[in-house]
């Protein structure tokens, strides 16, 4: 009986230590890269009714070369042609972990830092900030097209 | 003030604003970092030891950083004083004279100070061959960890360098 009592309250314990390690463990901002597509998504289709983000054109912009930045011209300068595989940043050599979710699980599930990369990458490759519906696109692509 | 008196307060001035040299294989980052240092700091290149510019060099790195050797790089202003603040704490305190003398102008006139431009850096560096600092492995002088493999961990013994062609040169030390 009373090791019946004892186990009970040890599982107990153990599932409130669980509950609040797992209520703990996220930060505040974590989200799914499924979570950032649709925001993205559905601030572009604000914008633009009826858009439907695009795989395609996600590795589109992934790809193409601009003329804003002679040592950064396209995402791929640094990610390399495939977002699954490790990169290097053109101007400091520094290795750059995968950018897409499925070879990197961390990615795309920090709202913020997503933000800041898009504004700073977008400015520097592409002369100008990204719209909702490239970045929505661009998403689309890292998780299932690439 | 005797002869004795000023050769004596000399030597101590020399030893103290000596360059790190005896100590320069160990640099961690210090642990009052604020949380924002290696996110801000540390993404696009290594997250650099405070101690390897001076307090003025840091200032006019951190107080430029929508020129940051060719990049905007601006973070939001209460983020920027509290690594301003850090960098200062614990910044190189050697002798202002005796570092910039010998210091090579930076390509860009609008560019901050660099650590790689220093001259405690270009001579711990100096049997490095140029053709090295070329290579696609390496890129740039500030990427520390593409020769020094505990880089990260503030670890630079010669022992530690990662390269197989810098191996040979780990055997004659």
């Amino acid at each position: 009986m009373l090791k019946t009592v004892l186990r009970a309250a040890l599982s107990t314990t153990f599932v409130t230590l669980a509950a609040a390690i797992t209520l703990a463990a996220p930060a505040a901002s974590a989200a799914t890269p499924a979570q950032l597509l649709n925001t993205y998504a559905a601030e572009a289709a604000r914008q633009t009714p009826g858009f439907q983000p695009s795989a395609q054109r996600g590795a589109e912009l992934y790809a193409r070369r601009f003329t804003a930045s002679e040592k950064m011209p396209a995402c791929a300068t640094c990610h390399t042609d495939s977002p699954l595989q490790a990169g290097r940043h053109a101007v400091t050599g520094k290795a750059i972990k995968p950018l897409a979710p499925r070879a990197e699980p961390a990615r795309f599930t920090d709202p913020a830092k997503v933000e800041k990369w898009f504004r700073r990458n977008c400015s520097e490759v592409t002369g100008r900030e990204c719209s909702a519906a490239e970045k929505a696109d661009f998403i689309r692509f890292m998780t299932e097209g690439s | 003030m005797s002869i004795l008196r000023v050769t004596r307060s000399a030597l101590l001035a020399a030893v103290l604003t000596t360059p790190l040299a005896a100590s320069a294989d160990k640099m961690p980052i210090p642990a009052d970092a604020p949380a924002a240092f290696r996110a801000e700091c540390g993404d696009c290149h290594m997250a650099f030891s405070p101690a390897l510019l001076t307090a003025p060099d840091w200032r006019r790195v951190v107080g430029q950083l929508d020129q940051h050797y060719g990049d905007n790089v601006r973070i939001d202003e209460k983020t920027r004083g509290e690594i301003e603040a850090f960098l200062i704490r614990h910044a190189s305190t050697r002798n202002e004279r005796t570092w910039r003398r010998d210091r090579a102008a930076p390509p860009h006139r609008s560019d901050p100070p660099r650590l790689t431009g220093t001259p405690w850096f270009r001579r711990e560096h100096r049997e490095v061959p140029a053709s090295l600092w070329r290579d696609t492995r390496v890129v740039s002088a500030s990427n520390c960890p593409a020769c020094h493999g505990r880089a990260e961990e503030g670890s630079f013994r010669k022992r530690e360098l990662a390269l197989p062609e810098l191996q040979r040169r780990k055997e004659h030390h």
